[in-house]
């Protein structure tokens, strides 16, 4: 019964994912790369002072990508240190110095990590008008980091990768907005709350008072999960009943998180002229997912341990409304898309369980990983898998036509170094620096030993890839997890950032090599097996001697 | 093996003498490979334990700092109180020594590769400084082309070849060696070219056309030439050549420099996995010792890539150096295995230089052997190969006749377009174009109108084959004249061609075509041969232009060349061969030269060129696919002592903590001893579509990289456990 209810669900988020896998690619494909604009969109470029045709050199794009994002961070810090002073706050003081930087970081890298209780930390002005806001142009900032890269595939011999202005109005008016007003609706349909009432008290059955968070929930959840930002109106998340009443709102959420990083292999299809290749990069993010959730669900299932066995599955920290498969598709989907929401613990799954949420992470977020940015970082696998897979045949190897050289192989290479470089150090730091280590041991984390081990691996594990969610057992909200989180975050953002556009202007530079028999296909299943080979050894084994310090020290018993 | 020998040398190691020239030099790269050779190229490798030596090669300087590290931790040990714990694991007594040793070997192993590729064309540069040693030129001083073109009449000065500049002219007589790089202004000679090619035959250099370069250092055997000279003492021919077999002009070339930064990159990540991973055991277990730290390094950065890599590169500008072929830079040799249209001259490439006789067609009236042995009688003084070839046919039909003593030779002429025989009895006999012959038969009477229909028929479906029609003709003593027929010449393709071309076709590669030849000829012999494209009546223009075209659409283009016309294409081309008996400023324009001047050749370049890559990609793939058993072997091994659990990931069954490191570093060594043969080899290359050979070598080279280390770590642990302590 729980499997073929489990086998159902999944089934029914991979036909809605399959019915839009067309449609939604080829839109944003139009979106993208139409020359139409929109009399409000025509508007906003006076206003900025921008000229929507003329395109941008990669530098040019960078900076532009920069600008914006350092406006960003700036702006939600001042609104949370002003918060005192702003309408709708709910008398909430002003956010505390480290506090506010590290969520500043962590909504415009679209990572949404929380170190704060958000009900008791923030008021609607804040919410609203610093973290909604960033919900929708971080999200737009990552698809048009991948549609530039995109476009270095598709071009030749030119200079330039589109121009940012447009490709981020575009992509917040066109796309996102448009689909979290839809999903607004059917969350509010499905009995999220949606209002402005504060706090509401009331008594309960048993006599007592209690006091009720209210909200604009529906709204920001629709963005929370399309946008893969992850950032809760409430502090637990998508487990709160607010958040995510029931069963089939967990399933749309889930299917919210996986719509467009699932889409775009198409639009990268489509914008390159051959599908088929969008295709692979699919199957090869869709395998890696396939895989991650059924041993997740086994592994949750099967439950080793007491309570586990007593229950029937590992249930500590799941909802029963949601039931195994429920928490486990929502867990495996939120952190293999870098969305990082959750609607069940993760630290409280079982050792192994709880090792995969990191792992999925580890994998660097490219299954499918966050919108826009897993794609790119899929891409920049694949150059690797292709650069390998290029000198096995034979060919200095090339990639949709173009040759990945020591330029192109340089900037791969550094990105795949930046996350495991970030989060080994982060969590090397937290333990090597005696006063640091002396607060973390204190202060941070909740179960000594091995587990609090991996409750710091995880913190930044998340922050690096972005991904937002935590292992609940550790406190962040110190200055030294809030300060080494957020540099984190913002490396981990925008250094591949730095590189992926770089490598868009050296591949748009390029000729293209014409196919022949000797050209290594990059569309058959032998390439899809390469790449998600690739990926496996190249980051999640870099992590593996770290992991028989936590969870696997703590699994294999 | 070389053929650049004269006296024939022997190897480093001292294995036979090398016969220039023979056939099965060209898959014998590895095969000298044995302990000899080893022990000849393990000074050069001590030598290059130099730390700025070794910084060149990141992955390898990396394992270089961490035996350094290991041995002084090993030196220090017993003063700090022996080996200490290690993830809550007992160290044995001479864990770190051992560590230290096979670290140290791991490195000299990599130079050893390294030394043993080097060898080979250090033996080379040798036999090559031999023939450059000083002589004397005789410098023409006042040289008057217009009146005195041999330079007989001007004084002499004379130089030392190390003196000569750039335009001097020179006078070479037989038995002198000609003092530098030059071209001929004037006449012919014989030259000896053995030191150069090892081809032992002289050939023939003359002034102007196509073959009048010729090389320092070779020998005059005959006449007497004037050459200028073209490139300055220091800079010539024989000097880039030993420049390039010794490897000190060898450059990185850019796929070499692509792998070295994502093996660096690789190497980067594991050190930074090593450095962490203290800090963080220190909190949840119990720190590794540095020994142990320094061994999982190792294992895990791209050791045997990272020690192998300069080798292949060497080897593979080896192998063409053994096939005769001088690559000027190694960036051409890789462009060879990118080569996606390959142009290929039709006379000696494609057909044998000569057309052959193939077929006797009579007219109506004349009987077959009539036509032919009149036919083979005009030929029998005919020295061109084309009348050979008529005597062979005619012979082979059974026709005999003999030679005439006293007949009257009439050599082809470019003003009758005929050439024959005139007999003492007064008949004569004459081959040659079809309106030249026919012109000389009506002089004397006119042709039948039935014959003359036959014999248009006949020329004109030759003509159409691709053939060239040679009308025969006889007059009679008593005047009277009549046509015998035609005798169908053929451009005769090479045997194999259209097998080789349907590889290259496998392979991506396109195959056009260059003749000289009319459209209708052009891709009648183009069919036959199966090349993909032809570009008939081409003229070195048309050649640059089809270049860029093809460039222009992104494709790479190889060719060989010779002449000084060809020079602006070969420059153009992104391989262009150069032969060596063409001009000086064909050679010059090349980037690759081939001193058997053999156009086929362009064929084998690419194919090394495509192994050469192979062979980094596969052990690459090899390297990074061992990673996943050293882990297996290492990682259960270094906090077992504290969480016994991991032991379930010891899959192998190793012995114990101590023994799991200490083999997983000894294998680490030994692979690269082990694939050494196979890196100076190549791997095999058979053609066949990228798709195949992608799923052929990820099978042989992937697969058997992640299942070799568990069978290899699991026999020297068998071996190590027996070691006392571990």
């Amino acid at each position: 019964m729980g499997a073929l209810f489990a086998i159902l669900q999944a089934a029914t988020v991979a036909l809605v994912l399959a019915l839009a896998y067309r449609p939604l690619g080829d839109l944003m494909a139009r979106i993208y790369t139409s020359d139409r604009d929109l009399r409000v969109e025509r508007g906003l470029y006076r206003l900025i002072g921008v000229a929507p045709r003329v395109e941008q050199s990669w530098q040019v794009y960078l900076r532009s990508v920069l600008a914006f994002s350092v406006v960003g961070v700036l702006l939600v810090y001042l609104l949370q240190r002003a918060q005192a002073v702003l309408p709708f706050s709910l008398g909430l003081p002003a956010v505390p110095e480290g506090l506010s930087f590290n969520t500043a970081a962590s909504f415009v890298t679209n990572t949404n990590w929380q170190s704060y209780s958000p009900e008791l930390t923030l008021g609607y002005t804040v919410q609203f008008a610093g973290l909604a806001v960033q919900n929708f142009v971080s999200a737009a900032v990552g698809i048009a980091v991948a549609i530039a890269l995109v476009r270095g595939f598709a071009r030749r011999g030119e200079r330039t990768i589109g121009n940012f202005w447009v490709d981020l109005i575009r992509g917040s008016l066109r796309l996102l907005l448009p689909l979290a007003l839809v999903s607004a609706v059917v969350l509010l349909a499905g009995g999220v709350v949606q209002n402005f009432t504060g706090f509401t008290e009331v008594a309960t059955l048993t006599g007592g008072t209690q006091t009720l968070p209210g909200g604009p929930v529906a709204s920001q959840e629709a963005i929370k999960e399309l946008g893969t930002n992850g950032g809760g109106f409430f502090n637990v998340n998508s487990a709160h009943p607010f958040e995510n009443p029931t069963a089939w709102t967990n399933l749309f959420q889930v299917v919210l998180m996986l719509l467009i990083p699932f889409s775009l292999p198409r639009t990268f299809g489509r914008m390159v002229g051959s599908p088929r290749q969008g295709l692979a990069i699919l199957a090869a993010m869709a395998s890696i997912f396939v895989v991650s959730l059924t041993a997740l669900s086994l592994l949750e299932a099967g439950g080793a341990g007491t309570a586990p066995q007593l229950a029937g599955a590992a249930m500590e920290g799941k909802e029963t409304r949601f039931g195994i498969f429920g928490s486990t598709l929502f867990a495996s989907t939120s952190t293999l898309t870098s969305t990082g929401a959750v609607d069940s613990m993760h630290d409280s799954y079982t050792a192994l369980g709880g090792m995969l949420p990191m792992l999925n992470m580890m994998l660097g977020e490219v299954a499918p990983g966050g919108v826009g940015s897993g794609l790119y970082g899929m891409l920049v696998l694949a150059v690797i898998a292709v650069f390998i897979a290029g000198l096995l045949v034979g060919r200095t190897p090339e990639y949709l036509g173009k040759k990945l050289g020591p330029r192109e192989i340089k900037l791969a290479s550094l990105y795949i170094l930046v996350t495991p470089t970030l989060v080994l150090t982060g969590t090397a730091l937290s333990f090597a620096i005696p006063g640091v280590r002396e607060d973390v041991e204190s202060t941070s984390i909740w179960n000594p030993g091995v587990h609090g081990l991996s409750e710091v691996l995880y913190a930044f594990t998340s922050a690096a890839n972005n991904n937002g969610s935590a292992f609940a057992g550790l406190t962040a909200n110190t200055p030294w997890l809030n300060t080494a989180l957020g540099v984190a975050m913002l490396l981990g953002r925008f250094v591949p950032i730095v590189l992926v556009l770089a490598l868009a202007g050296s591949l748009a530079a390029q000729g293209k090599v014409p196919a022949t028999a000797g050209t290594l296909p990059t569309h058959r299943p032998l390439f899809v097996g390469l790449l998600v080979g690739v990926t496996v050894v190249v980051t999640a084994l870099t992590y593996f001697p770290v992991l028989t310090l936590g969870p696997l020290a703590e699994g294999l018993i | 093996m070389s053929t650049i020998t004269t006296p024939p040398v022997t190897d480093a190691a001292g294995a036979a003498p090398r016969h220039p020239g023979s056939s099965d030099r060209a898959g014998r790269g590895g095969g000298t490979f044995g302990p000899r050779r080893l022990a000849a190229a393990l000074p050069g490798a001590l030598r290059k334990l130099d730390p700025r030596v070794m910084w060149h090669n990141p992955v390898m300087f990396i394992v270089e700092v961490g035996a350094a590290l290991t041995t002084a931790i090993a030196i220090a040990e017993p003063f700090l109180g022996g080996p200490g714990e290690s993830g809550g694991s007992i160290v044995p007594g001479g864990f770190t020594w051992a560590i230290a040793v096979w670290l140290w070997l791991t490195v000299v192993f990599a130079n050893l590769a390294e030394s043993v590729a080097e060898g080979r064309g250090k033996a080379q540069a040798e036999s090559l400084r031999a023939t450059r040693s000083s002589t004397t030129a005789r410098v023409v001083t006042s040289y008057d082309e217009a009146t005195d073109a041999a330079a007989e009449r001007s004084p002499l000065r004379e130089v030392s070849s190390g003196d000569l500049a750039v335009g001097d002219l020179v006078v070479v007589v037989a038995g002198e060696t000609i003092p530098g790089d030059g071209d001929i202004v004037w006449g012919i000679a014989s030259v000896d070219e053995s030191a150069m090619t090892g081809e032992s035959a002289p050939v023939v250099r003359e002034s102007g056309g196509d073959r009048s370069a010729v090389t320092g250092g070779t020998r005059v055997l005959s006449d007497r030439i004037v050459v200028r000279i073209t490139s300055r003492p220091g800079e010539t021919f024989v000097d880039r050549m030993i420049a390039l077999v010794e490897g000190a002009a060898r450059q990185r070339t850019p796929n070499e420099i692509a792998l070295n930064i994502l093996l660096a990159s690789l190497s980067i990540v594991f050190v930074i996995v090593a450095l962490t991973l203290n800090p963080i055991a220190s909190y949840a277990a119990a720190p590794a010792s540095l020994a142990v730290l320094v061994a999982l390094l190792v294992c895990l950065i791209p050791t045997t890539i990272g020690a192998l890599l300069s080798a292949i590169g060497i080897a593979g500008m080896d192998r063409l150096v053994q096939r005769n072929v001088l690559a000027m830079s190694g960036r051409a040799v890789e462009a060879a295995g990118d080569v996606t249209t390959l142009l290929l001259d039709k006379t000696g490439t494609i057909t044998y230089g000569n057309r052959r006789a193939v077929a006797f067609v009579p007219v109506p009236g004349v009987d077959g052997s009539g036509l032919a042995a009149a036919a083979m009688l005009a030929s029998l003084a005919d020295p061109t190969p084309e009348g050979a070839s008529i005597v062979d046919l005619a012979s082979a039909e059974g026709v005999h006749v003999d030679e005439v003593p006293a007949a009257e030779v009439v050599p082809f002429a470019a003003q009758t377009r005929m050439s024959g025989l005139d007999l003492p009895d007064g008949t004569s006999l004459r081959k040659g174009a079809g309106s030249a012959v026919v012109a000389w038969v009506e002089a004397s009477d006119p042709i039948p109108e039935g014959t003359r229909e036959a014999l248009d028929r006949s020329v004109d479906a030759i003509a159409k084959g691709g053939g060239t029609p040679l009308v025969v003709a006889r007059r009679s003593p008593d005047g009277r004249a009549r046509v015998l027929g035609v005798v169908h010449l053929k451009d005769v393709v090479k045997a194999g061609l259209a097998e080789r071309f349907g590889e290259l076709r496998a392979m991506g590669i396109r195959t056009v075509m260059v003749t000289g030849d009319n459209p209708l000829t052009a891709r009648a012999i183009a069919a036959e041969a199966g090349v993909d494209d032809v570009l008939a009546e081409a003229t070195p223009e048309q050649k640059l232009a089809l270049i860029r075209r093809e460039q222009e659409g992104g494709n790479l283009v190889a060719m060989t060349g010779d002449g000084t016309n060809d020079a602006p294409a070969l420059a153009q081309a992104d391989v262009g061969v150069a032969m060596n008996t063409g001009t000086s400023a064909a050679k010059e324009a090349g980037n690759m030269v081939d001193l058997d001047s053999d156009p086929t050749k362009l064929i084998d370049i690419v194919r090394i060129g495509k192994q050469l890559l192979i062979t980094r990609g596969a052990l690459t793939t090899f390297s990074i696919a061992n990673d996943i058993a050293k882990y297996f072997a290492i990682i259960p091994a270094m906090f077992a002592g504290v969480f016994p659990g991991l032991a379930v990931l010891n899959v192998m069954h190793l012995h114990s903590a101590s023994s799991a490191v200490l083999s997983a570093i000894i294998f680490n060594a030994i692979i690269i001893v082990v694939l050494i043969p196979l890196a100076l080899r190549g791997v095999r290359y058979r053609p066949m579509g990228a798709s195949q050979l992608l799923g052929r070598n990820l099978l042989v080279y992937g697969l058997g990289g992640v299942i070799a280390p568990f069978i290899g770590i699991k026999l020297i642990d068998l071996v190590v456990s027996l070691l006392p302590g571990f």
